[in-house]
């Protein structure tokens, strides 16, 4: 299977595993969009070399999956994926930055090693919190819960019509490349110039499908603004979600639990 | 009735770089018929149609919906009164959700959040797609895009239906059950096809174009037995009206086959 159909399936198994029933499910899209910002924020804000105090945090992903009954094996697979762009970033850290900054048993790490395991910690944390949204809310919900949320409507918009048609440009892309390959006869099939007419051809025929969709939509009697149905407001148990999260977050972010923990299994031998 | 009443004055359309695409077309359909736009390719049906709801204003003539003339000022109501279903399903169904798609129209016409939800239970229900709903587009197969594509029309209460090429690419199964649709539509309805045996059953009226002009407009038993005109426009007699090549079979008069 190719990369593209590889690719396309992941959006449809993120896009199946929204539809499920969970409470984490049931939140409303605002709330979920809120408290992974939130999240991503925090996580974020910390200093290069934390490591100790980013992990408590894995706990919002865990409890999340657990409860919202997510497949791990498949979403460990696409932060593992993500993981080798947050290597590359990385990984010269160790090189370029050789001071000692800990001792563990003897070994000095250095500061490019905490930084580089700093990094992978936080693309971890944070593209698992993504994915954990996209697969509890749909992305369609997530671009109405972000326009209501105060994003320009032009982009939640473009949101999701990109969404709604990267499988149809995905498709079509495909079945292009499947056309060149099927002549090129494991050769190079002319080198890299096709593509330049394969990009160009893509290019033409989504404009005419944007052309016609939108024709599409003025049939319909659209006047230029969507008019959406408002999903239930936020309950109790939504901000409840919100607010307690926030918290622990802060929480969190302001003392260092594992090494508080630390503390206190050493107090008896003071 | 008048109001339903679709006619086209001496209508003329070429496009920007010179090609004359319909040259002093004229008809007119009246409440409740059913008629079928036939030609080959690049005959100009494509572009017919994108007149009948004002996606292309005439080069010369007129186009004429109920007792008005389209212009830009009553696009809303033109195409309010005249629903379009597309030939590619995917270009009509945009929306995250099949429910959220239907809903669409009825939402931008304004109504009310009980009504939106009625008319797309029953417009879902008329094509046999309730059990759709919550499903996203890309999910559905060729027979559900089609008909979830009708739907969406069909919750506006158009007065009248055109559908560009409603079976093509369907399989037997999906495109019996499009022509079941068809048949149990009251609407004035305006179909274009190559489909000839689905005309041959759904139409009672069709307009032969031709390099852009009007050949033949009548009832269709009469125009698809006149094989020489079939043939003048690039076209054959539906499959049902030839001499069967398998069996030896000879071909059964329009009457008995639709």
């Amino acid at each position: 299977m190719s990369v593209i159909e590889g690719s396309i399936l992941d959006f449809r198994r993120l896009d199946l595993l929204a539809r499920e029933d969970s409470i984490i499910h049931r939140l409303d899209p605002r709330t979920k969009v809120l408290v992974t910002l939130a999240f991503i924020l925090v996580v974020v804000s910390f200093d290069r070399y934390a490591v100790n105090a980013l992990l408590p945090f894995a706990i919002f992903p865990v409890a999340l999956m657990a409860v919202a009954n997510l497949p791990t094996r498949f979403i460990a697979g696409k932060v593992l994926t993500v993981s080798f762009f947050a290597v590359a970033i990385g990984i010269l850290n160790p090189l370029l930055d050789r001071q000692i900054l800990i001792q563990i048993d003897g070994i000095g790490i250095s500061g490019g090693w905490l930084s580089f395991i700093s990094i992978l910690l936080r693309s971890a944390l944070t593209v698992t919190a993504a994915l954990i949204l996209t697969a509890t809310t749909g992305f369609g919900a997530i671009c109405q819960a972000l326009e209501r949320l105060g994003m320009p409507t032009i982009f939640a918009r473009q949101l999701t019509f990109m969404y709604r048609y990267l499988f149809v440009l995905a498709e079509e892309s495909q079945r292009m490349s499947n056309a060149r390959e099927l002549r090129s006869c494991r050769g190079t099939g002319m080198g890299i110039r096709p593509y330049a007419s394969m990009v160009g051809h893509l290019l033409l025929r989504t404009w005419e499908r944007a052309e016609r969709v939108h024709r599409a939509m003025l049939c319909r009697g659209y006047k230029g603004n969507m008019v959406t149905q408002k999903s239930a407001g936020m309950r109790l148990w939504d901000l409840s979600f919100l607010l307690g999260w926030i918290t622990l977050f802060v929480l969190l972010r302001m003392y260092d639990v594992p090494r508080l923990l630390g503390h206190l299994t050493m107090m008896p031998h003071l | 009735m008048s109001h339903h009443i679709v006619a086209a004055d001496a209508l003329c359309f070429s496009y920007p770089d010179g090609t004359a695409a319909l040259k002093e077309v004229t008809f007119c359909i009246h409440h409740g018929e059913s008629v079928a736009v036939i030609g080959a390719n690049g005959a100009g049906k494509s572009t017919l149609l994108q007149h009948l709801n004002g996606f292309l204003t005439p080069t010369s003539g007129t186009v004429r919906i109920g007792d008005a003339t389209v212009t830009r000022d009553n696009l809303c109501d033109v195409r309010k009164t005249v629903g379009m279903v597309f030939q590619n399903p995917d270009d009509q169904l945009f929306m995250p959700t099949v429910y959220e798609d239907v809903a669409f129209g009825p939402r931008n016409l304004g109504m009310s959040v009980a009504d939106v939800e009625r008319k797309v239970r029953d417009a879902l229900a008329a094509v046999d797609a309730g059990h759709l709903a919550a499903k996203p587009p890309y999910r559905l197969s060729g027979g559900e895009k089609k008909r979830v594509a009708i739907a969406t029309v069909l919750a506006m209460d158009p007065a009248i239906l055109v559908m560009d090429e409603p079976t093509a690419g369907l399989d037997p199964f999906a495109r019996r059950e499009v022509i079941g649709l068809l048949k149990a539509f009251s609407h004035t309805k305006i179909i274009t096809s190559h489909d000839l045996d689905m005309v041959a059953e759904v139409c009672g009226r069709v307009i032969v174009l031709h390099a852009g002009q009007l050949r033949a407009d009548g009832p269709t038993g009469q125009l698809f037995a006149d094989r020489s005109l079939l043939a003048a426009c690039h076209l054959e007699p539906p499959l049902s009206m030839q001499h069967c090549a398998l069996c030896g079979r000879a071909a059964t008069p329009l009457s008995a086959a639709a």
